[in-house]
């Protein structure tokens, strides 16, 4: 609590000093000569600091912070620091709408990174191209942005719904072929919607006939979900889906495992990645967890397993948890920034990119993020793998740790560029079930 | 009817989850209403009262099993959160509303609005955001299988049995105070005419200080109670609030016996719905006071007011 | 303040929001949002006149947003959609209306928040149809037939709204001294005796809802244009409670302080929010505290003191000083 008390103080002061300087350079016109090394580079962080996304939006903000640190440690980026200026999307679109404009006409940000709420990422993009400043969508999951619209500033450095999803559902076709009944209880907001969408879509698909026995939406941010577990544990579906997440995920967990719905029906959770470490051992063995990508401090075949070691052991000592998937999606998109402006520092020959050659560069661009990397492709949607597993209880750990680990290639389970999500899910080829990465088991 | 009987077993199910639903809607709200019978506010700052009294039980819970308490000793350890909470904040509240009295009531409102928004950081800034858990008493108390329609359903006893305990235990207890205490005979002549009250040498002042704690204390109660079978998250507080008012205004202002009846509708209700028509489950206590509304402008119990001309 | 001087004062002010809003272009958003907000909290003053606390209003502002968003690809001009947008929201005011005339006092309050809440799920249920959290985005519009460039489109939801608001606050003072207006005043403290005068008060108390139901449209008319993305966030009890806390802090006897609560309500959530992201809502709840207790007649209201103060001399101050409505 000290600790980040301070680092509040610190960020307060250097706002001051910032908003100053957006004065005066608002006094002196224009800003820096283009190709000229600006002092410091800016960059502007959308997340979470209130409401209850604030369990992903306050590790992430953590995470950018120790990062942030550790890139100007070694340097910068082509010598330039660069400071993060964090600002809240809890209080709502209209409300974020103005921040961003802020960030970019007053706190002249180079760069931003947005955000955790899909309706901000929506707004934003758009924005992004208006204003002309580079953005790089860090987290939101609506698989909309890039299949409704067309944005040269706005990328993504992570996937979407769909392949987040749709691992998933392959997983569960997998591990458990012959289930013939399943409920869905997700929270009641475009998520829970959106993704219960792409699976049942892709479920039709895949394995038609499978009976739809409840489909539950208690509201977003429920405390108590003692009806809707009662209402399960007396339906007895095969399987229960929930993408639910953050306190509503915890909630739903402890009771399901006190009143024994585990033992009923297997559970498909998508986010549960982020709830394993609180929510301990009450998650039991044998259900189905995935973490929106391939983000697992265990995982079983990163690319670089001294970069993985070091982020987590780093992020472990700081903050005294284990870093979860919104902790991975910043330092993905700070790995991004990185990359994109070294390839578009080298296109110029050293030089400063100015704004539309930065964007430009973060086209087709890889790099590497903690477990291994990702492509953005040319329509700006990142490509990350995706990794799902089955929980399991060891000595080693006062939590459900994952076994059974399959890791998706990013391509193969990602909408085609000018396809739209719910079009292409009814086109998918069971063979994709049984040409599936083999699954890797847990590993001390 | 045929449909009855095949959902009859569904139903009963229901029955039981409405009433623990219900039982802990009453222990919020009940609170706000008897606030509101004395200050003639509606205390937005209520749920704060509530989220600040989850928090707390859960750090004094958390506290206690660090230190090696017996598990038991977790269920007496929500009510002494609850009234520390009530103790410590619920005083300098009722000083902030008391030095507005004689303004608007928008404004009096509105100090409870702000004071809301306050102590909506405040609990950030002590608890972090990191969903806070402390499980022990629905862990000491385990399930109760029910048998019904030749399954067996397991229910946490504490949501089974304790809550709704502790909810008639209130109900009884404030009914029995507010009737046949001096008290709460004094509190209820403050409630109806504080001038007169005044008048009959009555200490309209301490009536009310005592009133106010002694609802802050049932808000953080019912926070309390809530907390061992939840994640507590920011925000917890907010949506807490607009539900209460709902019963508050349903059951008639300062009617502790309409906040019981109200609360059951809508914990029966709302439970109902999950098993009828889901999709309704969230707007059930709006319905509900609607329809209220509608036949009896004044709420369930509620008295017309004469009006002062 | 005569007429003619009020007018003048409004011009001059609007002028000072337009030179803001040049001199610093991120402003430019803030204080498009801050003039719809204003506009809205006209209505909640008309109603605060009689008496009555709406928790709801938020309905109207979304009703007009969402309209706007739907009908958009339809109507893609703003001054063709404007008079659709918030004639809904007159239209749907008029009907609620007509049900909780019979309400005063929290009742009144609490089923204006009912409503609201049920018209905000039912924009989160129908996610088919609304895109739930997601909201709806607009197409840019047109203005009076023109296309507009990005900026240029700013700019003109910007002065749209100011020149709304002119012809708002003129329309509520005039209001304000015509008869139902002053009868409007009487709900509040002897209702029967309209009824012995021969004014059915629920008739006064109806063509208020309903003009503030219209003033909320147009507030959320603007928004939508501004943010060009509407949400259910618009319905929700806190965004009504936000206006109410807007006109508090303004001043609730004014016109004027409808736009300076806006103002400065905005101003202070922006930069509360750049100085201590954490603590944002913390800085306004304090702000809005002080003023309640320190100064009941809202920002308005301490300008006017002031105002006061040197046009009486200090003799007066103590007299001036009673303040707020």
């Amino acid at each position: 609590m000290s600790t980040s008390a301070h680092r509040g103080s610190l960020t307060r002061r250097s706002a001051l000093g910032a908003l100053g300087a957006g004065g005066l350079a608002i006094a002196a016109g224009p800003g820096i000569a283009q190709g000229a090394r600006p002092a410091e580079l800016k960059v502007g962080i959308a997340t979470y600091l209130s409401g209850p996304a604030s369990v992903f939006g306050v590790p992430a903000r953590q995470t950018a912070e120790m990062l942030f640190e550790e890139l100007n440690a070694a340097g910068g980026i082509g010598g330039v620091k660069a400071r993060p200026i964090f600002v809240d999307e809890g209080p709502g679109v209209d409300h974020f709408v103005g921040e961003y404009r802020r960030l970019v006409q007053s706190e002249k940000v180079d760069l931003l990174f947005s955000a955790i709420s899909s309706a901000s990422c929506i707004a934003c993009a758009p924005l992004a191209d208006e204003l002309k400043k580079p953005t790089i969508l860090w987290d939101c999951g609506t698989q909309r942005i890039f299949e409704d619209g067309k944005y040269d500033y706005a990328v993504r450095s992570q996937a979407n719904a769909t392949p987040e999803i749709l691992a998933a559902l392959l997983y569960l076709l997998k591990a458990k072929p012959d289930f013939k009944t399943i409920a869905v209880i997700n929270q009641d907001y475009a998520w829970g919607r959106d993704s219960w969408e792409i699976f049942r879509t892709g479920l039709e698909t895949l394995k038609p006939g499978v009976r739809v026995v409840a489909e539950l939406f208690p509201r977003f941010g429920a405390s108590d979900f003692s009806t809707e577990v009662t209402r399960l544990l007396a339906t007895r579906p095969d399987v229960v889906l929930s993408t639910s997440w953050g306190g509503d995920l915890d909630t739903l967990i402890r009771q399901a495992a006190d009143r024994k719905l585990f033992d009923r029906s297997t559970f498909v959770l998508p986010l549960a990645e982020s709830s394993l470490e609180r929510v301990g051992k009450a998650l039991p063995p044998g259900h189905i967890v995935g973490a929106r990508g391939d983000h697992w401090f265990l995982h079983p075949a990163p690319q670089d397993p001294a970069r993985l070691k070091t982020f987590v052991d780093g992020y472990r000592k700081r903050f005294g948890t284990y870093p979860i998937y919104s902790c991975h999606h910043m330092a993905q998109a700070v790995s991004c920034m990185k990359a994109g402006y070294e390839k578009a520092l080298a296109a110029k020959g050293g030089a400063w990119p100015n704004d539309a050659e930065l964007a430009a560069a973060f086209r087709g661009l890889t790099f590497p993020s903690p477990t291994s990397s990702v492509t953005i492709r040319p329509d700006g949607q990142g490509l990350e793998n995706q990794l799902i597993g089955t929980s399991k209880h060891v000595d080693a750990y006062p939590f459900a740790v994952l076994d059974e680990m399959v890791v998706f290639p990013a391509e193969p389970i990602t909408t085609p560029i000018g396809q739209k999500s719910t079009d292409w899910l009814k086109t998918l080829k069971p063979d994709m079930v049984s040409s599936m990465p083999k699954a890797m088991p847990y590993r001390a | 009817m045929a449909w009855l009987s095949d959902n009859a077993f569904l139903l009963g199910l229901a029955t039981l989850d409405g009433l623990s639903s219900a039982a802990a809607i009453f222990m919020v709200a009940v609170g706000l209403n008897l606030v509101f019978g004395v200050l003639r506010v509606l205390n937005v700052a209520h749920g704060s009262l509530y989220a600040i009294g989850a928090y707390s039980a859960a750090s004094l819970g958390l506290f206690a099993a660090a230190r090696g308490l017996p598990a038991w000793a977790s269920l007496p350890l929500l009510v002494v959160a609850a009234a520390l909470v009530g103790l410590v904040l619920g005083p300098p509240i009722e000083r902030l509303l008391r030095r507005t009295q004689d303004q608007e009531p928008v404004l009096q409102l509105l100090v409870t609005f702000a004071l809301f928004m306050i102590l909506e950081d405040a609990q950030k800034l002590i608890w972090g955001v990191r969903p806070v858990v402390s499980d022990a008493p629905v862990k000491l108390m385990g399930t109760v299988d029910v048998p019904i329609g030749g399954d067996v359903i397991p229910f946490n006893a504490y949501q089974l049995f304790l809550l709704p305990g502790v909810a008639l235990l209130t109900l009884a207890a404030l009914v029995y105070g507010l009737r046949r205490t001096l008290f709460g005979r004094m509190l209820v002549a403050v409630t109806t005419d504080r001038e007169a009250a005044r008048a009959l040498g009555i200490d309209a002042a301490r009536i009310t200080l005592v009133t106010f704690t002694i609802g802050a204390a049932l808000a953080a109660l019912g926070g309390a109670l809530a907390s061992p079978t939840t994640s507590l998250v920011p925000g917890i507080g907010a949506q807490t609030i607009v539900l209460s008012f709902a019963v508050v205004a349903t059951a008639g202002l300062g009617q502790v016996e309409g906040a019981a009846l109200t609360s059951l509708l809508i914990g029966l209700g709302r439970s109902f719905a999950v098993y009828l028509e889901p999709e309704l489950e969230v707007v059930v206590p709006y319905l509900i006071m609607v329809a209220v509304l509608l036949v009896r402008p004044q709420g369930m119990f509620g008295v017309l007011e004469t009006r002062r001309i | 303040m005569s007429g003619a001087r009020t007018l003048a004062a409004g011009l001059a002010a609007a002028l000072l929001v337009v030179a803001l809003a040049w001199a610093v272009p991120w402003l430019r958003f803030v204080l498009t949002v801050a003039t719809a907000k204003g506009i809205a909290v006209l209505g909640i003053l008309l109603l605060l006149r009689a008496g009555q606390v709406s928790f709801g209003h938020a309905m109207y502002l979304a009703i007009a947003a969402y309209t706007a968003a739907f009908l958009a690809p339809r109507i893609p001009d703003a001054a063709l959609l404007l008079p659709v947008a918030v004639g809904l929201s007159a239209a749907v005011g008029l009907v609620v209306g007509l049900f909780v005339m019979r309400y005063r006092d929290i009742f009144f309050g609490m089923l204006n928040l009912a409503l609201s809440m049920v018209f905000y799920s039912l924009l989160e249920k129908l996610y088919s149809i609304t895109h739930g959290t997601d909201g709806i985005r607009l197409p840019p519009l047109t203005f009076a037939g023109a296309t507009l460039s990005v900026e240029a489109q700013s700019w003109a939801v910007l002065l749209s709204a100011l020149v709304l608001a002119l012809v708002a606050g003129a329309a509520v003072r005039v209001y304000w001294s015509s008869p139902l207006g002053e009868a409007l005043a009487g709900i509040k403290t002897r209702e029967q005796r309209l009824d012995f005068l021969g004014v059915p008060p629920r008739l006064v108390l109806l063509a208020a809802y309903v003009i503030s139901a219209a003033l909320a449209g147009i507030g959320g008319f603007i928004l939508a244009m501004a943010t060009r993305q509407v949400t259910p966030a618009l319905a929700y009890w806190t965004t009504s409670g936000e206006l109410v806390f807007i006109a508090v802090l303004g001043g609730a006897g004014s016109v004027f302080g409808a736009f300076l609560g806006a103002a400065a309500y905005e101003l202070t959530r922006v930069y509360a929010a750049a100085f201590v992201a954490d603590a944002w809502q913390m800085i306004l709840g304090s702000v809005l505290l002080l003023v309640i207790l320190f100064a009941p007649g809202g920002i308005w209201g301490i300008g006017q003191r002031l105002l006061g103060r040197r046009a009486a001399g200090p003799g007066a101050a103590a007299t001036a000083g009673e303040g707020g409505p």
